[in-house]
């Protein structure tokens, strides 16, 4: 395949060690790819929507986690095949970019692929198809930002956030409560926002799990919540407003970078640098405590004498903080990080109006948390559940619904859920067809269908017959040209999208569209795969 | 070559298997009801005990647990099945919650997934039935806490019923014919608590020798050490230093220190000046006017001896716990520098008197009359040490519940009372509701009816007819009925002074339920091959 001859005749070979490398190319490749890339999307399709299942996922170390999140499936799949990996990106990319949707872009692309595959064997050149999706993607998006409805944030105590986090938790194990978890990721997100700037630093926002009670005990604490406790078990329990020394030095003596060696050649040296090191402690706590701080929190760990000293001082400290949780406490309390105890000054102290220790549980557990930070509201959310996997799932339920408000504040546009956006748009862009008189036309028509996927997925996985159910949205979105008929997921009675509530942002849903598109083309592009024949 | 292109390509690592849809969920309620089937024997007061004995080469093999303790038995087996991992993992989650009903979440959650199967079965949809559960959940759990009792916490009532709660929970444990004496022991212990929580401060001393009747509960802290030889072995009216501080040498803690000298007088005078140090150390100590020191880090024959001399009881190499629990005791503070003699006062400890006592063949420290009387000890005496293990265990799961009890107050009747009524609050229910979901909410009903059924089944009586006649007493009004497991008849539970902490069955339902949901909710398994381990 790869021979190649030369002016005499001889054959040469081109490739290295081409005996050992597996090659597919042309037709083969495609297909190959193309099933790849649909078995992946084939195991995800049965996740979407509020009546998709879960997955088990078993580590390699045998840990067991269960989850509806299209990203952490993938990326836990241990995925091998290469085209298969590109969805697995385009999961993480869609994550990364908006948080939410992540198993709708993978669906939708395997949907895509499918549609190529008729094509290809229809004879159609692959880059024709790629180009007919290309102008397809440009046609569906123009249409989704004409349906899409600005909405109010503000109006009725932020029901419309509510709602867009409900829809992100309804597919969820956590849906039972979402409502309740709503609320609580929309007053965690509104605690933190910058509305005026429309932007929201997730940062603020700390996620911490505890196992435990059920997932109702869910709950925000106005303030930071540190897994760690007091340094000295006779320190006391809490501090009312509490001036925070935020220190990234340990309370040791010091230990120069540069290479150093000291030399003790006599008794008088020995007992010199015995004081010095003494001296250093009562130092330490001094130049703290001089500061006016009454609590330290410390990136490291603290020698016992100094620890005690502390303790004498009535300062209480903690060690060990993390250095994540350092900055958050930095911002939240507006508090300097110092790193040295000679620059330790009342400015640079942070200001809370408490700090304590909770306790849970039988197995002696504590944590800390700081309330009323002085600067920026910093939030915690304790999730809580009856097992780890639960706790874990929630905490990833909880960062999607995070996600959704957050996009909805930098931009309120909306589109409406159950399939209905991707079935306007699969009517807007076979009408778009239509008009075209090339190859194309072929392509742009199969974009439609694909986009049809969406909602006869939708329909399958609540246990509705796909075919009709979507066949009668179709049908009723012509005749009213409304675009907000989709498939009554929930069976509340109506297929209006408007009336059920369900509200998706336009950024997530444009994303998606962009985003498959691209993935497609690029998988359309690769008619050769080279690989070591032992991969 | 044709036929390559629609070959699926293996998409999965190496090893790495996928299950899908009827397969998957075979292999979880297989897993799982596997899971509760192995506990379902140690439930309740006739419930039977498991010997678990690790594997492995080593001493290791020789060292056997006996337990009915669900927790302890299901932290210890190795399973395989992910949705057995996640039984278990609820099991460990309660056991650090409240301590107690490790084996009723786990057979409950199996229970309820042995119902789930039969609905499958049915082609009921999993999200039909997980919609069902929810309302059955919420139901039962509205019965729970109607039913649920609240006493004050100084009455007389509320005393009585840590007593009986404290009795229920031992009731299924080794020590049941001693249940009573030991449900005294830990509500007394749990009491001087004063509503704390801290469970550190309940020290269980375990002792093999003499028989379980000889345990007891010991007003004040004992610890587990020895007076150091020379010092006197009886104090009264002490005061004690309570430090964290090194009394080998100290070591120079300045980093790059070297010593390096050039001669041997060189030496002797370093030495000279270690000494020096110490005993200034010491001469520190002994301006704060302690009679007892004790410290958690070794001290050296040379600062001992010193402190002999001024005659000053040591007691070195306390650990942690201990030195926590003898600060907290006498209210001393752990000191680890000792340049404010004048805050004497503050920080040494007090207590009447300390003694060295003999219990079994063992030496031990009791400090009496401390200062701060919440701390105490419960001495375990036993055959051997495998009963001593459970012996500790039960009494730490009834300390759970006290403490438990404690801070939640609320109490539900026991011997299957609570369930029997969730029971007959999702069967009331499932009549109103529309739809497939009933069938679920049934199903719901039926496995909490399991967990009486299945202590009727351990206890060897016939649960049919029991439970029959248990759902007729409810019936009639009569709502404090319960199994008598002495008897094999249905008993009035106040009159047999049968009592639970309603947290616990409440943790137990919400969790149970949680993790039934969660396993019905899978319907695709994916294992990554298992990481490589190069054997040693």
């Amino acid at each position: 395949m790869s021979l190649a001859f030369d002016d005499y005749g001889r054959p040469y070979i081109i490739l290295r060690d081409q005996g050992q490398k597996k090659r597919m190319k042309g037709l083969e490749a495609y297909k190959s790819n193309i099933l790849a890339a649909k078995a992946v999307a084939n195991t995800l399709s049965s996740s979407l929507g509020p009546k998709g299942m879960d997955k088990m996922l078993v580590s390699p170390d045998g840990d067991v986690s269960v989850t509806n999140d299209g990203a952490t499936i993938v990326e836990k799949m241990e995925i091998q095949h290469p085209t298969a990996k590109l969805l697995v990106e385009l999961s993480q990319s869609q994550d990364a970019e908006i948080g939410d949707g992540t198993t709708g872009v993978v669906v939708l692309a395997g949907k895509l692929l499918e549609q190529a595959l008729t094509l290809l064997d229809k004879g159609i050149h692959p880059l024709k198809i790629s180009d007919g999706f290309d102008r397809a993607c440009d046609v569906a998006i123009k249409h989704l930002e004409t349906i899409s409805e600005e909405i109010d944030i503000q109006a009725n105590e932020h029901e419309a956030l509510i709602q867009a986090a409900c829809t992100a938790l309804g597919s969820k194990v956590v849906s039972k409560r979402k409502r309740e978890l709503g609320k609580i990721a929309v007053t965690a997100v509104l605690d933190v926002a910058d509305l005026a700037r429309r932007d929201v630093n997730l940062d603020l926002i700390k996620i911490q799990t505890k196992t435990g009670g059920s997932v109702e005990d869910t709950r925000l604490i106005s303030g930071i919540l540190i897994d760690k406790d007091m340094s000295h078990p006779q320190m006391p329990k809490e501090v009312k407003d509490a001036k925070i020394c935020l220190l990234t030095c340990p309370f040791e003596p010091p230990k120069p970078k540069t290479k150093h060696n000291i030399n003790i050649s006599s008794a008088d040296d020995y007992k010199k640098l015995y004081l010095q090191e003494q001296q250093y402690f009562v130092d330490m706590v001094k130049l703290v405590k001089n500061s006016g701080a009454n609590i330290a929190l410390c990136q490291w760990g603290f020698d016992d004498e100094a620890n005690h000293l502390l303790l004498q001082n009535e300062l209480p400290a903690v060690r060990w903080v993390s250095g994540t949780d350092v900055e958050l406490i930095a911002m939240a309390t507006g508090a300097r990080i110092i790193p040295r105890f000679q620059e330790i000054t009342p400015e640079k102290l942070g200001k809370a109006g408490c700090v304590k220790e909770v306790q849970f549980g039988t197995s002696n557990e504590r944590m800390l948390v700081i309330e009323n930070c002085q600067c920026t509201k910093a939030v915690t959310i304790l999730i809580r559940g009856g097992s780890q996997m639960i706790v874990d799932e929630a905490k990833r339920s909880i960062h999607d619904a995070i996600c959704v408000i957050r996009n909805l504040i930098k931009d309120n546009r909306i589109v409406y859920g159950g399939g209905s956006a991707e079935l306007a748009c699969a009517i807007q862009v076979l009408q778009y067809a239509d008009e075209v008189s090339s190859v194309e036309q072929y392509a742009i028509r199969s974009f439609a269908d694909a986009l049809e996927g969406i909602p006869c997925c939708l329909a399958d996985n609540c246990g509705l017959n796909p075919i009709t159910s979507v066949a009668q949205a179709k049908a009723l979105q012509l005749k009213e040209n409304n675009p907000r008929i989709g498939i009554d997921c929930m069976e509340l009675g109506t297929i209006d999208m408007k009336e059920q509530k369900i509200y998706e942002t336009l950024s997530s849903k444009k994303q998606q569209i962009q985003l498959a598109t691209q993935v497609v083309k690029m998988i359309l592009k690769i008619d050769d795969v080279i690989a070591p024949d032992d991969y | 070559m044709d036929i390559v292109g629609n070959v699926l390509p293996q998409v999965l690592k190496d090893e790495a298997t996928e299950d899908k849809g009827e397969m998957a969920r075979l292999q979880s309620f297989v897993g799982a009801i596997a899971v509760a089937d192995l506990v379902k024997t140690t439930l309740g007061p006739k419930g039977m005990d498991k010997i678990l004995k690790p594997t492995g080469p080593g001493q290791e093999m020789t060292h056997i647990t006996v337990t009915n303790d669900g927790a302890t038995i299901l932290k210890s087996m190795y399973v395989e099945n992910p949705a057995a991992k996640i039984l278990i993992e609820i099991s460990k989650t309660q056991d650090e919650e409240v301590g107690d009903g490790t084996t009723t979440v786990a057979v409950l959650a199996g229970e309820l997934l042995r119902e789930g199967e039969k609905l499958i079965q049915k082609r009921i949809h999993p999200q039909h039935v997980i919609a069902g559960w929810r309302i059955a959940r919420d139901v039962a759990l509205k019965r729970l806490r109607d039913i649920s009792t609240e006493n004050d916490i100084n009455s007389q009532e509320f005393h009585d019923d840590l007593v009986k709660i404290a009795r229920t929970t031992l009731s299924s444990k080794l020590i049941t014919s001693d249940r009573n004496y030991f449900a005294d022991l830990c509500v007394k212990a749990v009491l001087r608590l004063k509503g704390s929580s801290n469970l550190d401060y309940i020290q269980i001393i375990k002792l093999p020798g003499g028989t379980i009747r000889d345990s007891y509960l010991d007003d004040g802290f004992i610890l587990k050490k020895q007076i150091t030889i020379g010092c006197k072995r009886r104090i009264e009216n002490a005061k004690i230093l309570v430090a964290n501080t090194a009394m080998d040498y100290d070591k120079i803690k300045i980093y790059g220190t070297k010593v390096k000298v050039n001669s041997m007088d060189k030496v002797a005078e370093i030495e000279a000046a270690e000494k020096e140090k110490m005993k200034h150390k010491v001469d520190k100590i002994l301006k704060y006017q302690p009679t007892v020191f004790v410290n958690r880090q070794l001290i050296y024959n040379y600062p001992e001896q010193l402190l002999a001399d001024s005659g000053i009881t040591v007691i070195e190499h306390a650990d942690f716990e201990g030195m926590e629990r003898v600060a907290a005791a006498t209210g001393a503070e752990i000191l680890s520098t000792f340049d404010a003699p004048e805050r004497s006062q503050q920080v040494l400890g007090h207590c009447d008197l300390i003694e060295e006592i003999m219990i079994g063949e063992e030496k031990m420290i009791k400090f009496t009359g401390c200062k701060k009387n919440e701390a105490c000890t419960i001495v375990l005496r036993g055959a051997s040490t495998h009963i001593l293990d459970e012996v500790d265990r039960s009494i730490h799961d009834a300390l759970c519940v006290l403490i438990t009890t404690v801070k939640n107050k609320r109490v539900v009747w026991g011997g299957g009372n609570s369930e029997m009524q969730m029971a007959a609050a999702c069967e009331e229910e499932a009549k109103k509701v529309q739809g497939k979901q009933a069938f679920a909410i049934e199903a719901f009903a039926r496995a909490l009816r399991q967990i009486p059924t299945i202590i009727c089944d351990n206890g060897g009586y016939d649960s049919a007819e029991l439970i029959q006649n248990f759902k007729v007493e409810l019936q009639k009004g009569n709502n404090t009925c319960g199994l008598n497991m002495t008897d094999g008849t249905i008993g009035n539970m106040s009159e047999l002074g049968v009592k639970e902490c309603l947290r616990v069955k409440e943790q137990a339902l919400m969790a149970a339920s949680e993790a039934a949901e969660l396993i019905m909710r899978v319907d695709n398994i994916v294992k990554c091959a298992p990481r490589k381990r190069e054997r040693a």
